[in-house]
């Protein structure tokens, strides 16, 4: 009797000490980094942790790989199968708001008032997402080649200017030192091009869309200054400086640390490494082609579904997500820059005086976000094929010619993509 | 030594020079495979300028594999895709044979349009209908275990049903079919059995080559598939390996378990073509058809 008693009052017991789990409402994420170990720990972390911390919502992940995952959310967009949190690439999220993927958050932005620009996903004037790091590029180098060549070192209040970086070139060829004097990453032809090298079109005064209407390239991308930038795009590789598209992989990796390039513009995920392997490593500023220095901007950022039916857990979930402690996490694990000055202060990495604090003000002081477009996807695909055609030898005027019209017919059989 | 065309040891010679090379050409990429699956990275990919890229040289260790298995759930990805091939084949090689046998023997108003039609949707790249079989399938309803569930996304029966049935295995099934003696099917038909018992007690048992063949073409097709898990499977319970490749492509590529992973994935691939190679060559020898 007593054993009956005692089991009873464990049952009961244990089912009032379920009661919160059971009152939680479930939460569907879906997130791009399946197989990134580290990435994929904090953010579970994270998860656990905002499930213990409250008794509303219980947030489960599902883990895409990066490659395929946009293609998947579009699959699953038109099945009707979105779960209530999305993961989105930040010049992605336009279009997926523009597509009725993404709601706006319920979130009020003053809440991200610190967060560097490129981490705030703002679409039609409303934030629909939330970045919980950012990335930026810089062109590394050793200052032992620095010294060598006799080059002053550029800083972000005094970057090169165009005719100093050609000239580090050409003092870098002419050394017969390295196989090319600047790398590139020109294999890498997915979004890479439009995300490293538009902002050197910019740098000229040019730019891959016209962002004060967004309803055309005419005159942006093949304009006085658009020209300028594919001349000496293409000058960069008939003059022998860098390799071209056909570029071995291996190169982008191990080139600059084998010693092969002088210069590599590369991003800061590729810096810790970079760091153990070359001790003398510094990461410079974007040179200023005349229109100021510029880098882009913009990682994965965290939005609400439009299916959801519960965006205020999605929002409550991202609120808790954006918290100093797990901004610093991402960015001890994954290298990245933190989004707010003070997680930055947090990290091994970025803290006043850190190896990588240069990215921090790289970011806040060069970073340019892709067009804010939902018209960007065909955009990056069609600078892309422009700058990798230019870089193997076509004719510059045509082939930006042949961009423009491209990019304003897809524009146009998409209605102006929403743009008023 | 002068060359002399009538030498017969010489042209041998040359003609197995020539074949080793070819097979050298097909071989090589299995080979860096491999061998790369157990390098380090660094290595890796310094050797990969020099003829070190195919000799298991240098630092080799096995902790490409571990990092595989710690990265993705390797043995998850091919049990699911096994699976799915698996049951794939099997029914299509019931479905299709059967298919073929009303298309090669029965006499039925419509049988020449029929199979017109079905062999015509060979030339329909699969990726035209990818979106309207999307829809289609994540409507259907299904009656399993827990009753009524519309929709057929994330399960298995999503990746294996809308594939059973093509008009490349009933086509080879009905060429192969129509080879048949006539006598045989006749003389039965004259001994009392049924249409069924001709089919599985005489026609079947003679069809080893072309069932090798489909086999191992429909093998080949369901293992490789990418685009249709991709759009229909969300969970990673689900995923087959071509989806789980994306797993090791992150901004600082793991080339050595890249490597890793493909020789893991590669295997139950050589295993199911080791089984069938002979009856599949002699398949190919009498129908003409490859893959």
């Amino acid at each position: 009797m007593n054993l009956t008693k005692h089991l009873a009052g464990v049952v009961i017991a244990s089912t009032c000490l379920c009661v919160p789990a059971l009152a939680q409402t479930k939460l569907t994420m879906w997130y791009h980094g399946a197989g990134n170990e580290v990435e994929s720990r904090t953010l579970n972390q994270i998860v656990s942790d905002f499930n213990a911390s409250q008794s509303d919502w219980a947030v489960t992940i599902e883990s895409f790989p990066e490659k395929s995952y946009n293609d998947s959310v579009a699959a699953a967009a038109l099945a009707g199968n979105l779960p209530d949190i999305l993961d989105v690439d930040g010049p992605v999220m336009p279009n997926w708001a523009w597509a009725g993927y993404l709601q706006p958050l319920p979130i009020d932005e003053s809440e991200f008032a610190d967060f560097l620009p490129g981490t705030k996903g703002v679409w039609d004037g409303k934030l629909y997402s939330v970045g919980l790091w950012d990335a930026a590029v810089a062109l590394f180098a050793r200052q032992s080649t620095l010294d060598e060549l006799g080059l002053r070192t550029p800083t972000l209040d005094k970057p090169w200017s165009r005719e100093e970086f050609m000239a580090a070139l050409d003092a870098a060829k002419a050394s017969g030192k390295y196989e090319f004097a600047l790398d590139l990453g020109m294999n890498d032809q997915a979004e890479w091009y439009s995300y490293a090298f538009s902002p050197f079109l910019q740098s000229f005064g040019g730019d891959i869309v016209d962002r004060s209407t967004y309803k055309t390239a005419e005159g942006a991308l093949n304009g006085e200054a658009a020209q300028a930038f594919g001349k000496w795009w293409q000058s960069l590789f008939t003059g022998g400086y860098a390799p071209g598209t056909s570029e071995d992989p291996a190169d982008q990796q191990t080139g600059f640390i084998d010693g092969k390039f002088a210069f590599q513009w590369n991003g800061n995920w590729r810096a810790v490494a970079t760091m153990e392997a070359v001790d003398d490593v510094v990461f410079l500023p974007a040179p200023d082609f005349g229109a100021g220095n510029k880098i882009g901007a913009g990682s994965w950022q965290f939005g609400v579904s439009a299916k959801s039916k519960h965006p205020e857990g999605a929002a409550e979930f991202i609120k808790f997500a954006a918290q100093d402690k797990y901004l610093a996490a991402f960015s001890d694990g994954i290298g990245l820059i933190p989004p707010t000055p003070s997680a930055a202060k947090m990290t091994k990495n970025y803290k006043d005086g850190g190896p990588l604090a240069v990215f921090f003000d790289l970011s806040k002081a060069q970073a340019l976000v892709r067009p804010v477009t939902p018209g960007y996807v065909v955009q990056a695909k069609v600078f892309t094929k422009a700058l990798a055609d230019i870089a193997n030898g076509a004719d510059v005027a045509d082939t930006l010619d042949a961009a423009v019209d491209e990019i304003d017919a897809d524009i146009e059989s998409n209605g102006g993509y929403g743009h008023r | 030594m002068a060359f002399n065309p009538d030498n017969y040891g010489l042209r041998l010679f040359v003609r197995y020079l020539v074949l080793c090379l070819i097979a050298l050409i097909f071989i090589f990429p299995l080979v860096f495979m491999i061998n790369s699956s157990f390098k380090p990275d660094s290595q890796l990919l310094a050797d990969t300028s020099s003829l070190r890229a195919f000799l298991p040289v240098g630092d080799i260790s096995l902790d490409n594999y571990f990092g595989a298995f710690r990265r993705a759930p390797v043995g998850l990805f091919v049990l699911n895709s096994v699976l799915v091939t698996g049951a794939t084949v099997l029914l299509s090689l019931l479905i299709c044979s059967l298919a073929a046998f009303s298309f090669a023997f029965l006499r039925w108003k419509g049988r020449d349009v029929v199979l017109s039609i079905v062999i015509a949707t060979l030339i329909i790249p699969f990726e035209t209908i990818a979106i309207p079989l999307l829809l289609l399938v994540s409507k259907l309803p299904w009656i399993g275990l827990e009753g009524l569930q519309w929709g057929w996304l994330n399960t298995y029966r999503v990746q294996i049903i809308p594939w059973i049935a093509d008009g490349l295995t009933i086509f080879l099934f009905v060429q192969y079919f129509k080879g048949l003696p006539g006598e045989l099917i006749e003389a039965s038909r004259v001994e009392g059995a049924s249409w069924w018992q001709v089919y599985y007690r005489v026609v079947m048992p003679l069809s080893g080559p072309v069932l090798a063949t489909a086999a191992i073409l429909k093998f080949l097709v369901m293992y490789n598939q990418y685009l249709w898990p991709l759009i229909v499977v969300q969970q990673e319970n689900y995923r087959p390996v071509m989806v789980g490749l994306g797993y090791f492509f992150q901004l600082n590529v793991a080339w050595g378990e890249v490597m890793a992973y493909l020789t893991l994935i590669t295997v139950p691939v050589l295993i199911f073509y080791l089984f069938l190679q002979r009856a599949f060559i002699a398949s190919i020898a009498s129908t003409g058809v490859k893959g």
